[in-house]
């Protein structure tokens, strides 16, 4: 790991230089296609597993975008995949189901019965017009005010979605969605999540965004409109999150308000934070790890037989979570900048003129 | 009419009080270290169930229980979490603190279980007392006073006192501060010990005013804590304090003056005013000057 800019020889081919900057994306999508072609030949449980952190990674990556280009930390990206859940299942459940659960649903709504892939863009796009909108005020502020503007977001969308009695079905469980996400569906929208976010990296737009992460105030004084690129990345992240809002909430069947609250966005910060949230290679990394980590403790209070012994070890149930805390802990301690130290994956050897400069 | 005034503003100090306690344990720790120390809440969780366990006993054995677990509980994270992170990223500090209350809840989940358990801390504090022909809750009256008493404590304490003066010079300038021979160690450990002292009252006032204590107990505490010290001004104790009060009573102004439709929406609305205020002032309402970016 670890980027040079050197001065490329002129006859280095075209070719190459694309295949070095496009390094992060290309070792996230084979890490990521490595696991799914494993877990694809495992049994059903793996899959789901593998599924549910593919939807967390397209989560994290959504996340990143945000703030791993703008350095402001967002715990409002939840919200976003609320929305997006809520939308996608309330345009795609069947009338039935809808005039059971939800009676007194708007008419146009009730009516609705959408494809499943008409209804993940709809959720998606509008998570992102919510975003956007939302956003105009929110990217004025920067820091830990930023941060602290995007949890209150998080708290009105909850308190929103959960007390929205005749459209959400408030505190209780929204139930009879179409269950179609698939271990294959959430690796392609993973591998689409990860390739917008790369290529909204690689933009002006970006780039001048990472400027203002690294001093807003010289940032400013050379041009760069910081409120529009942080709305930019704002709205893409929005998108993102309310894709992943979507896949979850058709993976589950059931929707409930309160599971897009603290406990997930810790989970999806966590995971962002751990890897390294200053760059995508940090994001998948980082997301791998915990989901990794979980499942190992998952096996554990499950409990294993000893080879050779007729003996079964289960852990209590609930040390699972105590231990994942401590091993987010751990990681931190010994590496406060997150695995990837906020440094993108590069070719071993010296990189060509492709190569991006990372800012430490 | 006036009684229900007087009630109204009794329930806007006492919880505004109870907010602005909140804040301040947090606004000390950010001031010494720039860590929002999100596992606060579970130093306040640490005291209930301290209460839970000695309620029985005596009152006193109570308190004075509840101080000591939230005292212990506050230097141990320190000591075992916070120390080696000391100088990282605050977005670290603040994942980390978020791992260190996780780690606290689910463990205390696996020891006491999830459900909340009913504590019968100081039931006289329940009755209604007359002052003029007007009706407040004793507990309101006490929760005022005990407010009052440590805000005035602690800025004694902050003015008046060596550890005070050392206190306030490193949350201006920690580094010029050790220059000058504050020790970073004592000074930030005595930091983490006030703020679990604070922790532990909010815990005895708020399990006195519900009678329940759960693993969860301190979150809501916790959030409202947190969003206060940044409207009010981070890294500024008197701005912590003044925006947990007024958090507070703009929760109770809400809770009255809200149609009663919409009353379900309080929270969101008291968030949109958080969103607003920032937006007005990004310092905060009283700005830290150690804090503001020179250029």
């Amino acid at each position: 790991m670890g980027t040079r800019a050197v001065a490329a020889p002129a006859s280095q081919s075209r070719l190459v230089a694309i295949l070095h900057r496009g390094t992060p994306l290309l070792f996230a999508i084979l890490l990521v296609s490595a696991i799914v072609l494993i877990a694809d030949a495992g049994p059903v449980v793996i899959q789901r597993r593998v599924t549910l952190g593919l939807i967390y990674l397209i989560a994290v990556v959504g996340l990143y975008v945000f703030v791993g280009n703008s350095g402001v930390l967002s715990f409002g990206n939840v919200s976003f995949m609320a929305i997006g859940a809520y939308v996608s299942a309330l345009l795609t459940m069947q009338r039935a189901a809808k005039a059971m659960f939800l009676p007194h649903l708007p008419a146009l709504i009730g009516g609705a019965e959408w494809p499943p892939l008409a209804g993940a863009l709809a959720g998606a796009c509008v998570a992102a017009v919510v975003a956007a909108v939302a956003g105009l005020p929110l990217v004025r502020l920067s820091g830990i005010s930023g941060s602290i503007a995007t949890f209150a977001l998080l708290v009105i969308t909850n308190v929103g979605l959960g007390n929205w009695t005749s459209v959400t079905g408030g505190q209780q469980s929204l139930m009879g969605l179409p269950i179609y996400t698939n271990l294959w569906i959430a690796f392609g929208w993973a591998v689409f999540s990860l390739a917008v976010a790369f290529l909204y990296q690689e933009s002006r737009s970006a780039l001048a965004l990472r400027a203002s992460r690294e001093d807003e105030v010289a940032a400013q004084a050379s041009g760069v409109r910081i409120h529009r690129e942080r709305l930019v990345a704002f709205t893409i992240s929005g998108f993102l999150s309310g894709l992943a809002g979507v896949l979850f909430a058709h993976l589950l069947g059931a929707l409930r308000v309160d599971s897009f609250y603290l406990d997930l966005t810790f989970l999806i910060t966590a995971m962002l934070v751990i890897g390294g949230m200053a760059s995508l290679t940090g994001a998948v990394i980082g997301t791998v790890t915990i989901t990794a980590v979980t499942e190992g403790l998952r096996q554990l209070e499950a409990g294993f037989q000893i080879p050779f012994l007729d003996l079964t070890i289960a852990a209590p149930a609930g040390l699972g979570d105590a231990l994942l805390a401590l091993a987010m802990l751990l990681i931190l301690l010994f590496r406060p900048d997150g695995l990837a130290q906020g440094r993108e994956i590069s070719w071993p050897v010296s990189a060509g003129r492709g190569s991006q400069p990372s800012v430490e | 009419m006036i009684e229900t005034i007087v009630q109204v503003a009794a329930d806007a100090v006492s919880l505004g009080g109870l907010y602005a306690l909140s804040a301040l344990g947090i606004g000390l720790i950010f001031g010494v270290m720039r860590l929002i120390n999100f596992a606060h809440g579970d130093l306040i969780t640490a005291a209930g169930y301290a209460v839970l366990l000695f309620a029985s006993q005596s009152v006193a054995f109570a308190i004075v229980g509840a101080l000591v677990a939230a005292i212990l509980a506050a230097l141990a994270i320190e000591r075992a979490a916070f120390r080696p992170l000391r100088g990282a990223d605050p977005a670290t500090l603040l994942i980390a603190s978020f791992a260190v209350s996780v780690f606290l809840q689910k463990t205390l989940i696996l020891f006491v279980g999830g459900r909340p358990k009913g504590v019968n801390f100081l039931p006289v504090l329940e009755q209604q007392v007359a002052i003029l022909g007007i009706h407040v809750q004793l507990l309101q009256i006490v929760t005022i006073l005990v407010t009052a008493a440590i805000l005035i404590a602690l800025s004694w304490f902050l003015k008046r006192t060596r550890y005070g003066l050392e206190m306030r010079a490193a949350a201006e300038n920690f580094r010029v501060a050790r220059l000058l021979g504050v020790r970073a160690d004592r000074v930030i450990a005595m930091a983490f010990a006030i703020s679990g002292a604070l922790a532990a009252i909010v815990s005895l006032l708020f399990t006195a005013e519900t009678g329940l204590v759960q693993p969860r107990m301190g979150l809501q505490l916790v959030i409202v804590a947190f969003v206060s010290t940044v409207i009010g001004g981070l890294g500024n104790l008197a701005g912590a304090a003044l925006g947990g009060f007024l958090v507070g009573v703009t929760t109770i102004l809400l809770q009255s003056l809200l149609p009663e439709d919409l009353r379900a929406f309080r929270e969101a609305f008291v968030f949109i005013v958080v969103i607003a205020v920032l937006l007005l002032r990004p310092q905060g309402l009283l700005p830290a000057r150690g804090l503001r970016e020179r250029v």
